[in-house]
């Protein structure tokens, strides 16, 4: 297992205690939602970053009032080809306005990741050995030229003509 | 018609780099079929019952006639010369080698064609009026739309994974010749009072086996808000649709369970939040891509054409196509002409290698260089001068293509069914090609008239028998094909689902069963003017039920 961020592998300074255990009473942890709505006033009193596990078909009303104090969200997808994370991401980063580290998990496959990163994703955790080796080597062969604006305006350039068109930058997949 | 820029292209390589790297990972045996299935799917290959199917995306139904011959080189080359038109206005090839994919889809890409998201869980090639910007009835021109959708959709990051696939038609006419009811997103172009375009928006329309028409979410939505208004519907459905049973999974289940208020309440709740964004359409942009569907540069013509009514006069065949297979056009001296993929014993929607290039050069030489691939799985030559038709018709003679029978009896829709989809559960195409030869007598055939007959071979619908007027649907009972008769069914404007009228029959029944139906409607119809599916809506169901069961069974 490897942690992708922002363009390279990176060490990942997040602690994800298990449900059953106590949360350590320093340091970057994060927590699914059940837990971080149960448990959620002594979260919030914390000094350090707080992180949040969401999963395909999660909410976000609910948590929508925290979102700013929240450093980490990290969005499982069950399987691959389950989409719903991307319109999650996407109404983060565009509705909500969410800042912070939006980490993909579960199921990342190489295929998937410029779909990942236009929907808002600049974290991707990831297992699949060819995807790793892939993302380490920069074998990722994608297309990088779009016909529709997604989450990523700060970064992806219009290339003239039709409104509808973007760009991303370079070939890295920062 | 719409032409690649330097972007459109430099999308199309990138997208075969991207594809050869995934067959290469499969070939490999880095991925597994698992992994490879859902990335084949979005680029159109299926793993069928006996070799890999490339299914070439025709946006809209519009072909050159450099892009059919280019079709009719990889027939001859990759497949065994020939290809099957869809109801999607797409071609398949059905004998492809899945090592031959990636130089295919170069030859494609040299004509300005993919595969692109013609299959799996994402927004597929996007369908429109084929007779779109000729129809004497058209209020607006569907085809900028369906293009500007078409690229939208393309490799779309949030719905690339969807729960499952999701169509879009467009029709810019009343008369709706694109089924718009019958799809996940259909679309209807029309001017407001105030002479604005804009369009009606119906949502969660769909056959397969839960058939639903679709309900009317806006009578009027501006023409800038068009992609808005797409991406809040298709997010709501990517968040909210059933992903638990696959037959539940397509918008028609969402719209069904939420209701038509509450749908329409989320659709609007979110829209509310996109609309004004930069999904907003400029005006000058959709002027742009307008412009590529410019009206040819057509002569001025007398509105009757002497050579024209002579040679129906003198020739009774071709008194007959032109009866039945030109339709009128905008232009006075124009007409439309439908080229019929249905010659009496053959499969529905095949056309061979030779044929496709002798539709190529017609087009060329009659119709402004360009073909349309209607749903009913025909051909469209939509510009042809009246005074050209007795030439374009000798040359569909001498190609065999001049079956005059659009619109009628054995103008049949059929699905690829058992012999050769892998999710059949009947044969489909036997059973057209038998009645194709029982109603070949072109007499009766246009005695009888205006007769859509389709025919699944299974319950997902895809030859589209809830909306034939006669649909019949194979399925398998204990080993047996048997096949389910349904009367009434029509996927236009006044679209109705077909009704089931009784117990299915057999292979060896059905054909029989299908004229007894048809003598039914010959007995009850007021006159010859009076369309089968006018008097199956006059009468109902009980005079063909009676024939069918009642009578069957006291003999």
């Amino acid at each position: 297992m490897a942690l992708f961020r922002c363009g390279r592998i990176d060490v990942d300074d997040w602690v994800f205690p298990a449900d059953d255990t106590q949360i350590p009473t320093a340091g970057r942890v994060a927590v699914p939602k059940a837990r971080f709505l149960a448990e959620r006033h002594a979260l919030l009193q914390r000094p350090d970053a707080l992180g949040l596990i969401l999963v395909a078909g999660d909410g976000l009303d609910d948590i929508a009032p925290d979102l700013p104090r929240l450093g980490l969200i990290a969005i499982r997808f069950p399987r691959y080809t389950d989409g719903r994370p991307y319109s999650l991401a996407r109404l983060l980063r565009d509705r909500h306005r969410f800042k912070g580290e939006l980490r993909a998990t579960g199921n990342v496959l190489r295929d998937q990741v410029t779909f990942m990163l236009r929907a808002g994703f600049d974290a991707l955790d990831v297992t699949h050995e060819g995807t790793l080796f892939a993302l380490r080597e920069g074998r990722i062969v994608t297309v990088s030229d779009h016909y529709q604006p997604a989450s990523r305006e700060d970064s992806e350039r219009h290339p003239g003509g039709r409104a509808w068109l973007r760009r991303s930058a370079g070939r890295s997949l920062a | 018609m719409y032409r690649y820029d330097e972007f459109d292209h430099g999308f199309v390589r990138a997208r075969i780099a991207e594809f050869r790297d995934q067959v290469a990972r499969r070939l490999s045996g880095e991925l597994t079929e698992d992994e490879f299935k859902p990335l084949r799917l979005m680029n159109g290959v299926y793993l069928q019952l006996h070799a890999y199917m490339l299914r070439i995306a025709i946006p809209y139904g519009m072909l050159s006639s450099r892009q059919l011959r280019k079709l009719a080189h990889i027939g001859r080359a990759y497949d065994r010369d020939y290809g099957h038109f869809t109801t999607r206005q797409n071609l398949q090839f059905n004998w492809i080698k899945l090592e031959d994919m990636p130089a295919i889809l170069d030859e494609l890409a040299a004509v300005e064609m993919h595969a692109i998201q013609t299959s799996g869980n994402c927004i597929r090639n996007v369908t429109a009026d084929h007779f779109a910007g000729a129809a004497a009835d058209e209020v607006a021109d569907p085809r900028p739309y369906a293009e500007i959708l078409r690229q939208w959709s393309s490799l779309h990051p949030e719905f690339s994974f969807l729960p499952r696939k999701f169509k879009l038609a467009v029709t810019g006419a009343p008369n709706d010749r694109a089924a718009i009811q019958v799809h996940d997103i259909g679309l209807e172009v029309k001017r407001n009072e105030a002479g604005a375009l804009g369009f009606a928006v119906w949502v969660g329309g769909g056959q397969g086996r839960t058939p639903m028409i679709a309900k009317k979410l806006r009578d009027f939505l501006p023409e800038k808000d068009l992609l808005a208004y797409c991406e809040t519907i298709l997010r709501v459905y990517n968040l909210e649709g059933r992903r638990d049973n696959k037959y539940k999974a397509r918008i028609k289940i969402l719209v069904h369970e939420m209701g038509e208020a509450k749908i329409t309440q989320a659709v609007e709740a979110e829209f509310a939040q996109l609309s004004g964004t930069s999904l907003t359409l400029p005006a000058a942009d959709v002027a742009r891509i307008a412009a590529y569907f410019a009206p040819p540069d057509f002569a001025t013509l007398p509105a009757i054409s002497d050579s024209y009514e002579a040679a129906k006069r003198n020739d009774r065949a071709f008194a007959r196509f032109a009866a039945r297979n030109v339709h009128p056009h905008k232009i006075p001296g124009y007409g439309i002409v439908t080229i019929s993929l249905k010659p009496i014993g053959a499969p529905p929607g095949d056309a061979s290698a030779a044929q496709m290039e002798a539709i190529a050069d017609l087009a060329e030489r009659y119709s402004f260089d360009e073909i349309r691939v209607s749903h009913e799985q025909n051909l469209v030559l939509a510009h042809v001068r009246l005074d050209d038709v007795p030439a374009v018709h000798a040359g569909l003679e001498r190609a065999g293509l001049a079956t005059p029978n659009a619109g009628l009896v054995t103008d049949i829709i059929a699905c690829p069914g058992m012999d050769y989809c892998s999710l059949a559960t009947a044969r489909s195409i036997p059973i057209a090609q038998r009645l194709s030869e029982r109603f070949a007598d072109l007499d009766r055939q246009h005695d009888v008239g205006d007769l859509k007959i389709k025919i699944s071979g299974c319950i997902n619908a895809c030859g589209h028998h809830h909306v034939g007027h006669i649909g019949i649907l194979g399925v398998d009972r204990r080993g047996e094909e048997f096949y389910q008769l349904t009367l009434g069914g029509s996927g236009d404007e006044n679209c109705s689902i077909g009704e089931i009228v009784g117990r299915g029959f057999s292979s060896a029944k059905i054909v029989d069963a299908v004229e007894t139906v048809v003598e039914t409607y010959l007995g009850v119809r007021t006159s010859p003017a009076e369309t089968f599916l006018q008097a199956y809506r006059r009468v109902g169901e009980a005079p063909f039920r009676d024939s069918l069961y009642v009578r069957a069974d006291a003999d």
